[in-house]
């Protein structure tokens, strides 16, 4: 969490080795990846981490079903496996009736729900989402959140990057950012009670 | 209080218990923590002004929520006139505000840490606001308040983010100028 412009995204590509630090060690599940070689970190990228964006990404040509079905299709999957797979996910967030539509005609909460399942697809170790309801309204928000809380409760582990307290709120841990570096660090997990550490002491 | 019960009299008269599950069934979550005898007290308090009247409905014991209450000619003149005043609560901060000018001026504490301290609690509520709005049991009228909960809160945090900004930048200027 942090203002426009202290860091939030890099730190998030950087975790989804979309970016290398120039100084400094990248560690996601015990392995190191800010030295793997670029074809090792399409493959973790491909196999063990989720994206979601602000603006959705979602291809404009394809429906519901077969944007969250793409990845899988790519990676080898088949046809009817794929399909499955797919079917399943836009069930999970709410979307099993809306498989056959376009991305224009959902609505925005909808349009970030079904990038959500997609990002599910290949049952990432984390899920990376940048801003994901900065596009949204206040309903659509609460949509998304939902669903957040219901992948959290189920076990899965999302990094999300946001200006907004409302979605950092309900989050387990919030890292607060400024300038670059970590200004606060509070867990909020399991008690109300919440512990902060100051970073680095540059104040 | 005063003038809410009695804009719920507005529609038709109403037992006591009746109107105490209104309230609280509008205020959702937030209605949990409503005082149980609050209502009665009002109510007696209205009757004293002579803005409702009741009546003891025949066959149930003589308690204040099994009294039938209405609304007075004076009670419906004062509901019309509270419907339309203009008036908003006005959050506190000039104390916080001050708090943090005295503490910085006479050396008593951090600014900063002050901010920090105010914003996790703030975060603690904000969490506790949102997680009940995400409920997918609470009605979506009740959910506004508890939206309207949440959207101050988060103006709050944002307006500590520039105190913060604020007392950092003074605190570096400080050093600076006390080498």
């Amino acid at each position: 969490m942090g203002p426009s412009g202290c860091g939030k995204s890099t730190l998030l590509h950087l975790l989804g080795g979309l970016q290398r630090p120039t100084h400094g060690e990248v560690w996601l599940a015990e392995h190191r990846i800010d030295t793997m070689s670029e074809r090792a970190l399409a493959r973790l990228r491909r196999h063990h981490v989720g994206f979601v964006f602000q603006s959705f990404h979602l291809m404009d040509e394809l429906t519901a079903v077969e944007n969250v079905e793409l990845a899988a299709l790519l990676a080898g999957q088949s046809p009817r496996r794929a399909r499955q797979r797919a079917m399943t996910l836009l069930d999970r967030v709410g979307l099993a009736d809306r498989a056959k539509h376009l991305p224009s005609a959902l609505s925005g909460g909808q349009r970030q729900r079904v990038a959500i399942a997609r990002a599910l697809s290949n049952e990432p170790l984390v899920v990376l989402a940048d801003e994901p309801t900065g596009n949204l309204d206040s309903a659509a928000t609460l949509e998304v959140l939902r669903l957040f809380e219901e992948l959290r409760t189920g076990g899965q582990t999302l990094v999300v990057v946001t200006h907004d307290a409302r979605i950092a709120a309900v989050a387990d841990r919030i890292i607060s950012m400024r300038d670059g570096a970590f200004v606060d660090d509070s867990r909020l997990a399991g008690t109300t009670v919440g512990t902060g550490t100051v970073y680095g002491g540059w104040r | 209080m005063q003038d809410v019960v009695l804009a719920m009299l507005a529609k038709e008269p109403a037992y006591g218990y009746e109107l105490r599950a209104r309230i609280r069934g509008a205020l959702g979550p937030l209605g949990e923590a409503m005082n149980a005898g609050q209502i009665y007290v009002t109510l007696a308090r209205l009757a004293k002004a002579g803005l409702v009247t009741s009546q003891h409905a025949e066959g149930l014991p003589d308690r204040p929520d099994r009294r039938v209450y209405a609304l007075t000619p004076a009670g419906q003149q004062r509901v019309a006139a509270w419907l339309t005043e203009v008036s908003w609560p006005k959050p506190d901060l000039a104390e916080f505000h001050l708090k943090l000018v005295a503490a910085a001026a006479g050396r008593l504490a951090d600014p900063v840490a002050l901010v920090d301290a105010q914003r996790r609690e703030l975060l603690r509520r904000l969490r506790d606001a949102q997680r009940a709005a995400l409920e997918r049991s609470v009605d979506p009228v009740a959910g506004l308040l508890l939206e309207g909960v949440v959207l101050r809160l988060r103006a709050d945090l944002e307006w500590l983010e520039a105190c913060e900004r604020m007392w950092t930048e003074r605190d570096r200027t400080r050093r600076k100028a006390t080498p």
